[in-house]
């Protein structure tokens, strides 16, 4: 975040901290080929994805090696079959028409679309889910409940059931409350198991916590609470608490390695000319 | 296979007329052959299954010949775009029908920060190749939110072409062309007025001279002002812009240029003006209205020194004022006289009487240009 104060970073972004099971769970079941359709907050999916951490950095600098040559930025990333934008609720059609098109092609692939909470208030979402289960779409929607939209907490703004929403439209969904890795990727393993043989649509509810702001600085939760969520609900020490203690350090250490190599790398890429741009 | 987009205007004028089709005909026969000619057509929109085929019948027989490629869809124009737009992504070439131009406020999010940005926010890795038809325009009764001409809110979105053919060459031959070749979003608009009219009536069109620009972006060497053409996508394909003028008629003196349905009525008027007033007019009738390339039209200003633009829709911050402006700002056009003729700004009423008050008619045409004859040239 201080890379955006010093400048390094520019515009703005939404990360995932606390988040990151959801994406690392339901990713790593895809096969080559598979579509991904994500959103604002699309690092976590991106990097779940297999996408590149240089040209990621890059894309945030605005450098020309970015995923997008530093046209999208944070929100507007797309690389091999994994696509987002910054329009809530925007690419749940978008992912529908992708999903329907590879079940035209017949070549058995499946489309995973990320919503949040807060993407539950566009209406496309819902002509989106209608036509998904009218024509047995091969997608499944993984809504990510971090329970607050921006500053809004999700009983502000959410009336009603979310697994409903879903199965209203006929499509199956299921439901899990957790933050560890392996019990999400038990089920999204049936999950997209079902809709590609099936193919057809089916949802997956996380209930999940968004340890920082929504973006840079809009955070009105208080300070204890969040502290809360990072010590119940971290993804990470959840994980690593499998490891044995040098493991886990060895892990944390390469893992660090590749950050600092992969942002000095992006750091020292040129700037795109404007007449690239065109 | 290879398409001539630049139709050469050549009319049958041996042919009875009988033998040309509709636009409705025209545009129907386009569509069962872009169905036909390339399996990744794919048609959705609102009631185009037979024996319904459409609300103005432009998708007949469709569902029927390909079952499996023509989508009956429930009322949700965005979702359709948005399903559609994702199919473009994968590959296909889908053709949306929105029932009534109306109803393209309902696709505006989908088009403008969906499809039309991601060939260029995603550096050139994919395209879009997406058409979508939508008939526009009122004279029916259909009052305020069925009559509409909007097509000015997408004209100069960045990314999206925007066509308007009208009778004088066939439409089915562009929006075929704007289907199988197109690699970016294009908007098709289908004045509904045109449906019934015989495409490139040698009856009706051959009192003309007509020419056809190549339409190639600066091609006549006006500076174009810096906002133009700066888009990629937006170079590649470009429909051509027509003149047409009375043959044996002595040199016109207003430069009139209009689009889509307005041509036709347009026309009506250049004849009035000719045998009744000796008032001549030449016709400048583009039919691609965004990105758009005004160098045929300022050769015909130059020679008339008076310019009179007529569209359908409303007519404050439209497409007149942006035709104006540019011929006002652009080096070497020496424009004296400037008009614009539009829908009054209000919405469209359903009493026929109101609604032919509210839109622009041959008489007003005829009457604008009376107006403009007898103005004197500013100094």
């Amino acid at each position: 975040m201080e890379n955006f104060s010093k400048g390094v970073f520019t515009g703005t972004t939404h990360t995932c901290l606390g988040q990151e099971a959801n994406a690392v769970g339901v990713l790593s079941l895809l096969h080559p080929g598979d579509i991904v359709a994500s959103n604002h907050r699309s690092h976590g999916h991106f990097l779940a994805y297999g996408g590149d951490l240089r040209a990621l950095f890059a894309e945030l600098m605005g450098k020309s090696t970015g995923v997008c040559a530093g046209r999208g930025g944070s929100q507007h990333l797309q690389w091999k079959d994994f696509y987002s934008n910054g329009i809530q609720g925007g690419i749940v059609p978008i992912a529908t028409g992708m999903a329907l098109a590879e079940k035209f092609k017949k070549g058995g692939l499946v489309t995973v679309a990320f919503l949040g909470d807060g993407t539950l208030g566009e209406g496309v979402v819902y002509e989106a889910l209608n036509m998904a289960s009218l024509w047995s779409a091969p997608i499944l929607f993984v809504l990510e409940n971090n329970h607050i939209a921006q500053t809004t907490p999700v009983d502000r703004a959410v009336a009603g059931s979310i697994p409903a929403r879903f199965t209203a439209f006929g499509i199956p969904c299921s439901e899990l409350d957790t933050s560890d890795v392996l019990e999400i990727l038990l089920v999204a393993e049936r999950l997209i198991q079902e809709v590609r043989t099936l193919t057809a649509p089916r949802a997956f509810v996380l209930h999940t916590c968004r340890f920082s702001p929504h973006s840079k600085g809009d955070d009105t939760r208080s300070t204890q609470e969040i502290e809360c969520l990072r010590k119940e609900r971290d993804p990470i020490s959840i994980l690593a608490s499998r490891l044995e203690h040098s493991r886990r350090l060895e892990v944390e250490s390469e893992v660090d390695n590749q950050i600092t190599q992969a942002f000095e790398k992006a750091l020292s890429d040129p700037f795109p000319s404007l007449a690239s741009y065109v | 296979m290879i398409l001539v987009y630049f139709i050469p205007v050549h009319f049958p004028t041996n042919l009875p007329n009988s033998i040309m089709p509709t636009v409705l005909n025209s545009l129907n026969s386009a569509l069962h052959q872009a169905l036909a000619t390339d399996k990744r057509v794919i048609l959705l929109g609102e009631d185009l299954l037979d024996p319904y085929g459409g609300a103005f019948k432009v998708t007949q027989g469709l569902s029927t010949d390909f079952p499996n490629r023509v989508l009956t869809t429930p009322i949700s124009e965005a979702g359709i775009v948005g399903v559609a737009t994702g199919m473009a992504l994968r590959g296909l070439r889908p053709v949306v029908e929105i029932m009534f131009g109306d109803f393209l406020t309902l696709i505006a999010d989908q088009v403008i920060n969906h499809a039309v940005k991601f060939h260029w926010m995603y550096n050139h890795q994919v395209t879009v190749p997406l058409v979508i038809r939508s008939p526009m325009g009122g004279r029916r009764g259909y009052g305020p939110t069925h009559s509409q001409t909007l097509e000015k809110y997408f004209l100069g979105v960045p990314g999206l072409r925007v066509l308007a053919p009208c009778s004088l060459v066939d439409p089915g031959n562009i929006l075929l062309q704007a289907i199988l070749e197109g690699d970016h979003p294009t908007l098709f608009i289908e004045n509904k007025l045109l449906y019934p009219l015989t495409v490139a009536d040698s009856a009706v069109w051959d009192e003309f001279q007509i020419s056809a620009s190549e339409a190639q972006p600066n091609k006549q060497g006006f500076s174009l002002s810096e906002s133009e053409d700066l888009y990629e996508s937006q170079k590649s394909f470009h429909a051509p812009t027509y003149t047409l003028s009375l043959r044996g008629a002595p040199s016109p003196s207003i430069t009139l240029t209009t689009y889509g349905y307005m041509a036709e009525l347009a026309r009506q008027a250049a004849l009035r003006l000719a045998y009744e007033f000796e008032i001549f007019v030449e016709l400048v009738i583009p039919i691609q209205l965004s990105p758009f390339n005004l160098g045929v039209l300022f050769e015909s200003v130059n020679r008339t020194r008076k310019l009179l633009t007529v569209e359908e829709g409303t007519h404050d911050l439209g497409w007149g004022a942006e035709v104006l402006a540019r011929a006002a700002e652009t080096s070497g056009v020496n424009l004296d006289v400037a008009s614009r003729l539009a829908a009054v700004n209000l919405p469209i009423p359903a009493s026929g009487s109101l609604e032919a008050e509210v839109l622009p008619s041959v008489d007003h045409v005829v009457d604008r240009c009376l107006e403009i004859s007898k103005r004197s040239i500013r100094l």
